[in-house]
């Protein structure tokens, strides 16, 4: 489990600066000012020409971030204007820096990496980190579960008809529930909270997989089939060879549906069930009237959500290119 | 007993069913198609050319009547009656080669790698498609695209060659040129074509004979023209020789003035 955790942080690191270029190049083809015969032609512009690739770049980047950046300085300027006197009860971020240093500035405490793998320590004197890599642990076995589980399902309900009609409206009505809902459920079934905190990830990121993958082998083109039956492939081959790569977008738009969900599920169920976990980390915080703690945790969660929709992304995007 | 041609059809009836009842879309038809015949079929939008194609690749199942393909009855798809289809359908996540070499993997599976290959390459090499082979059917033409439906079809060394509509989505030019290379291909390839087309001239360049059907529902087989035009064929040659002016003058007589479009009468 801890191994697992580690490769995923590992990943998303190493996908970021791709992420980060996607839209920059999307700038120079697609910015509204350019005249169109410069858009067709897109490289022989006369600036471009004088100025280095690189440099072009740069600036091209800077003007994609610049603008979130200063909103961002803004907003935690207005914050801490806001929040700076005696009654405020929301603290400032100067008082969120000084009051958490150390969950700011030692994520890793209690977690050792060597060469067996990483090592996260016993109870509950872990930093951020070694919580919310607990708790992407947890959402690698749940959402892969998921996953596959879900692909199957949807596979099943998009090729037949009368699985449809069978399972969907109860399909439909299952996935209204909220996670939370699904807790007191899941820790009766199986009664220890690990595996109960995996059920509830597995349980609401299941069904935007199962029904996106079912709306993707519904609209596999007829000619498809046809080229298929023409070729008399069986239906491994069909599998394999025509319904996975026709419908890998409809299912990546699913598989990142649910990774969304699966990480507003974690935090959830470990809020309730305590122990170890980012959740945890937040109920526990907001226990010991922490609040600056609280904010921080925020703060991460909120970037390794992204990170995880980012990952799926472009996951999707390698395979559909593959 | 009477002796059968290579693709025979015989009573063949195909009957959908719709909201309003059974439809029946083409009649008791028969027809016998020699082998290495080119066959061209010919009718108005929704007179059921493409039913009957259907029919014989297997893919439609008729109300009755029988498909005989070498003495052999035809009642699923399969590879030896390869079809071309309008919309070339090549698989748009594989690259030209890979798109030629699922058919070649299919349909010479006891073949070693390397003979595979070649054959793949060999058939791009006949629609002049080599050019293009690592491309995706996102990076090329429509034209090229049909070409390389053209190479996966003669990959598989069909029995019968089923070509519904190829050209009607592309411009004149491109068009030409891909019939020079159809007949180009079946020169060397002496393969059983039927083909759907709209194009008149078309049908007299490259078929062997032209087969009119009448206008649907139940729709039949109205006139049956040999064009005996010798080959190699030119088209602006072609054009000049009384025997291509009069077939195409029979062809455009019935399609206009004996079976007009239905949808001009109702109009």
């Amino acid at each position: 489990m801890s191994s697992s955790s580690v490769k995923l942080v590992e990943t998303v690191a190493g996908m970021l600066p791709e992420h980060v270029s996607a839209p920059q190049s999307a700038k120079i083809i697609r910015h509204p000012s350019a005249p169109k015969e410069e858009v067709k032609a897109s490289m022989p512009t006369p600036s471009a020409k004088a100025r280095p690739v690189w440099l072009a770049r740069i600036s091209d980047f800077a003007a994609t971030v610049l603008p979130s950046i200063l909103l961002l300085v803004v907003l935690l300027g207005f914050w801490e204007l806001a929040c700076s006197g005696e009654e405020a009860t929301l603290p400032s971020p100067s008082k969120i820096w000084t009051e958490s240093h150390e969950v700011i500035v030692h994520p890793f405490k209690g977690v050792t990496f060597d060469t067996g793998g990483m090592h996260i320590q016993e109870g509950g004197d872990v930093g951020i980190a070694g919580h919310i890599l607990t708790s992407l642990g947890r959402v690698a076995y749940g959402y892969g579960l998921s996953a596959i589980i879900g692909i199957a399902l949807g596979v099943l309900i998009g090729q037949s008809r009368t699985a449809y009609r069978a399972l969907d409206p109860f399909f439909q009505v299952l996935r209204t529930i909220p996670p939370l809902a699904w807790l007191p459920i899941s820790l009766a079934i199986f009664q220890q909270a690990g595996p109960s905190a995996i059920f509830l990830i597995f349980i609401t990121a299941i069904w935007p997989v199962i029904l996106n993958t079912a709306t993707g082998v519904q609209n596999i083109p007829p000619t498809y089939r046809n080229v298929a039956k023409v070729l008399a492939l069986n239906p491994f081959e069909y599998f394999v060879k025509i319904m996975l790569p026709a419908t890998v977008p409809y299912m990546f738009t699913g598989l990142r549906i649910g990774v969304g969900m699966s990480w507003l599920a974690i935090v959830a169920a470990e809020m309730v069930q305590g122990g170890t976990g980012i959740g945890f980390f937040i109920w526990d915080s907001y226990n010991s009237s922490l609040l600056t703690d609280t904010i921080v945790a925020l703060v991460w969660i909120g970037m390794i959500g992204f990170a995880l929709d980012r990952l799926v992304a472009f996951v999707g995007r390698r395979i559909s290119r593959a | 007993m009477k002796v059968r041609s290579y693709l025979a059809l015989e009573g063949i009836s195909v009957v959908f069913p719709t909201a309003n009842g059974p439809f029946t879309a083409v009649e008791n038809i028969d027809l016998s198609i020699e082998k290495g015949q080119f066959v061209a079929l010919i009718g108005h939008s929704g007179c059921g050319k493409s039913t009957l194609l259907n029919v014989i690749a297997g893919l439609t199942k008729p109300a009755r009547g029988v498909v005989f393909l070498d003495g052999e009855t035809v009642d699923k798809p399969g590879p030896d009656r390869a079809v071309i289809f309008q919309d070339h359908s090549l698989l748009p996540w594989l690259t030209v080669e890979e798109n030629v070499r699922l058919a070649v993997d299919k349909t010479m599976a006891g073949k070693s790698k390397a003979e595979r290959k070649n054959w793949v390459h060999h058939n791009l090499e006949l629609v002049h498609m080599t050019h293009a082979a690592t491309k995706r059917p996102g990076e090329i033409s429509g034209g090229m695209k049909q070409r390389v439906g053209i190479a996966r079809a003669i990959a598989m060394q069909p029995r019968v060659l089923l070509m519904d509509e190829p050209f009607g989505a592309l411009d004149a030019l491109t068009r030409a040129s891909l019939q020079d290379t159809v007949m180009e291909i079946q020169s060397q390839l002496h393969t059983t074509v039927v083909m759907i087309t709209h194009d008149v001239d078309e049908a007299v360049l490259l078929a062997d004979r032209v087969v009119m059907m009448t206008n649907g529902p139940a729709a039949g087989i109205g006139e049956d023209l040999p064009i005996t035009l010798e080959r190699p064929r030119n088209r602006i040659e072609a054009a000049e020789l009384p025997e291509y002016n009069h077939a195409r003058h029979a062809i455009l007589h019935f399609l206009h003035q004996r079976y007009s479009n239905p949808l001009d009468e109702a109009a």
